[in-house]
């Protein structure tokens, strides 16, 4: 009786997520040896900044730029004599968090030290989560656009291992002309809360999909500003890749991912890096790599020191932290000690997911519609503004808002709160439109008009530039006829047959009208001309 | 007024009801004699907590303290939930989220050997320790 092992027991779970890789072409093929293809399995860290008035334990102040070492406590800098003191809005954006992501909330959860030595860790260890976090066992669903088309979008899940709450260190700047490191604690102490996931990705584009849900989410929840940026969202990647039905290969830490998009770039470089190795004949050291942005590449920092022995220990200046429920909670405690998870959860805001499904429902517009909308700042706002002060169908107004104004904010590197063009603005606009009294071609121009901010209404300049529609059907008439009569060729080939033609008649017309007329009214005229001849 | 005086049986024995399973007696489980402790456990507690063992007295030192510890286990703790805080039936405090602390740069900086501008000056990265072989040990000293 043969005995078959690790085989059977990743089987099931690998075979659900080659499907879901298969089902987008995600397995890498064999290179030029034409050996079996490859499974590349990615997993991510994410540190999240806790957005908070002041520090996980100590009462200095959360700030982004700020003089080297002003926000820094006694505690921060590890000065002796001094006890961390836990911040009760730091426990519930965890909470938060972790009932955003689907997690059993730990009720009784414990902090540890992590010890290592670096200038930057002035006590020498960080108090962290490790034995028992205050979130596990979550998931984060995200979407994927197939075949990069907007079109065809797929919902995959990566399961969240654990949510903990742990201290950032301080930063530190390397001189190396001068070979030394200069030390700002003003980050030393600040809230972080980790996320674990389960490696369940298998490429670059899954891995920004997922970070830029959880970024989303957290923004949403305000748990967290989570601008990768400033900092306040941290990625490292662990890569390997096996072949299907194999174990899983070594993996290296990937480090240094300063943005969504160079986030996916490191993974791929990585996953191709492994791959080229192993064809090689070479092996894959488990070591942390560093991205280099410039290069596109990813580089080994092998350490000196070898593996680090964080020697983990209970925390023995605080006790358990005990989270209550309805339940649960205790009769006689002040209920500023309390953190009640079922009051949190009831006071959840809507999430991305949500929010999306009742854009879509609501206004008859399509999911990747509603993604758009919630991935720029504000622009689900304006968008709705816009609805709420037009007749125009929201079906028709999306366009507007995503074609014109969204590319305009692009090629200017606007944010929407800075549109010069306010929701109020493209309303009026689009009521002329709605009401026939400009064409469409003569609305993107006094959209274009507009966007120049000299604070002239969209009536005013439809009567500066002449653009209402012409109402003259005799002048609309005569045009017509006169373009029949210059374009002989065009005429023959529509009594030919050639329908598409008569579209080049029309925009013939509209030209000669400088947009002032309504492209159906014409397309009647010339019809009936043509009939007639 | 005092309690009588309890014979050295009977206080072994109320010992024994507030420590399960230590005997009243104590016996070490292992009189060993000395062993040396291997020089590479040695380098990587030396590199773990940057302590100096540099001498003969700081092995002893460290090999008793190793006994000494190695006695708890000789306490039966099967199916005890481990005490990992003597506060552990109190309630961890919650602190508001308020800016109290902090703009004390110049108080904390008089704490620095060196500094620049208001920031901490450090080594370039951490400086590895030099291999066993580099330094002088208490084995080649003694």
């Amino acid at each position: 009786m043969t005995i078959s092992f690790s085989r059977k027991d990743t089987e099931p779970m690998e075979t659900a997520r080659a499907a879901a890789c298969h089902a987008r072409g995600g397995t890498v093929p064999a290179g030029q040896s034409g050996l079996a293809s490859w499974l590349p399995v990615v997993g991510l860290e994410i540190h999240a900044q806790i957005s908070s008035n002041s520090k996980l334990f100590s009462g200095s102040q959360v700030q982004f730029a700020a003089p080297p070492n002003s926000l820094v406590s006694f505690f921060d800098a590890s000065l002796p004599g001094t006890l961390p003191v836990l911040n009760r809005r730091c426990v519930e954006a965890a909470v938060m968090t972790g009932l955003a992501l689907n997690c059993s909330i730990n009720k009784k959860s414990l902090f540890d030290r992590k010890h290592y030595f670096y200038a930057d860790l002035p006590a020498g260890y960080q108090i962290t989560q490790k034995r028992v976090p205050i979130a596990v066992n979550g998931s984060l669903s995200y979407s994927l656009c197939i075949d990069n088309k907007m079109s065809r979008m797929v919902t995959k899940t990566v399961r969240i291992k654990q949510i903990q709450l742990e201290q950032d260190s301080g930063k530190s700047l390397h001189d190396d002309t001068r070979s030394q490191t200069l030390v700002d604690l003003n980050r030393a102490g600040v809230g972080l809360m980790e996320v674990v996931m389960e490696p369940d990705m298998c490429c670059g584009e899954e891995a920004a999909a997922a970070v830029r849900e959880l970024q989303l989410i957290l923004q949403t929840l305000g748990s967290s500003k989570a601008i990768m940026a400033e900092g306040q969202l941290r990625v490292d990647a662990n890569v390997s890749v096996h072949h299907p039905g194999e174990p899983y290969g070594v993996r290296t830490e990937v480090k240094n991912i300063n943005s969504v998009r160079f986030l996916a770039k490191a993974i791929d470089y990585e996953i191709q890096r492994q791959i080229e190795e192993l064809e090689n004949g070479g092996t894959i050291l488990n070591e942390t790599r560093a991205f280099d942005s410039k290069l596109g590449c990813t580089i080994s920092m092998r350490d000196k020191e070898g593996k680090q022995d964080y020697r983990f220990m209970p925390e023995p200046n605080l006790p358990p932290l005990i989270l209550y429920d309805a339940k649960s909670l205790p009769a006689n405690r002040n209920h500023q000690q309390v953190v009640n998870i079922d009051w949190i959860r009831e006071r959840l805001p809507d999430l991305p997911s949500v929010k999306r499904a009742k854009l879509v429902e609501l206004y008859g517009i399509l999911p990747e519609h509603s993604f758009t909308l919630l991935n720029e700042d504000g622009l689900a706002e304006y968008f709705e503004n816009v609805i709420k002060h037009t007749q125009m169908k929201p079906k028709k107004v999306i366009g507007w808002v995503l074609k014109e104004l969204l590319s305009y904010l692009k090629e200017h590197a606007l944010a929407v709160k800075d549109s010069p063009v306010s929701s109020f603005l493209l309303a009026d606009l689009l009521n002329l439109l709605e009401r026939k009294e400009i064409s469409s071609s003569a609305a993107k121009q006094v959209f274009e008009e507009l966007w120049k901010g000299e604070g002239k209404t969209p009536l005013e300049i439809v009567k500066e530039k002449h653009l209402e529609l012409l109402r003259d059907q005799e002048e609309l008439e005569q045009i017509c006829q006169a373009v029949i009569d210059r374009q002989e060729d065009e005429v023959m080939a529509i009594k030919a047959g050639n329908q598409k033609v008569l579209n080049k008649l029309i925009g013939l017309v509209q030209r000669a009208t400088r947009g002032r007329s309504n492209p159906v009214l014409v397309k009647q005229i010339l019809e009936k001309k043509l009939q007639s001849e | 007024m005092s309690s009588p005086p309890i014979s050295p049986s009977q206080q072994s024995l109320s010992l024994q009801n507030n420590f399960t399973c230590v005997s009243a007696v104590y016996k070490p489980a292992h009189e060993n004699k000395e062993e040396q402790v291997p020089a590479a456990v040695l380098e990587h507690l030396e590199r773990l907590a940057l302590v100096d063992f540099r001498d003969a007295e700081g092995v002893q030192r460290l090999r008793e303290a190793v006994r000494f510890a190695e006695r708890l286990h000789e306490v039966d703790t099967e199916g005890v939930e481990p005490m990992d805080s003597v506060l552990e039936d109190r309630c961890l405090y919650l602190r508001e989220d308020d800016v109290t602390e902090g703009n004390c740069t110049k108080e904390l900086l008089k704490n620095a050997r060196e500094k620049i501008e208001e920031y901490f000056v450090a080594p370039p990265g951490n400086i590895p320790l030099p291999k066993l072989e580099e330094r002088e040990t208490f084995e080649q000293q003694s």
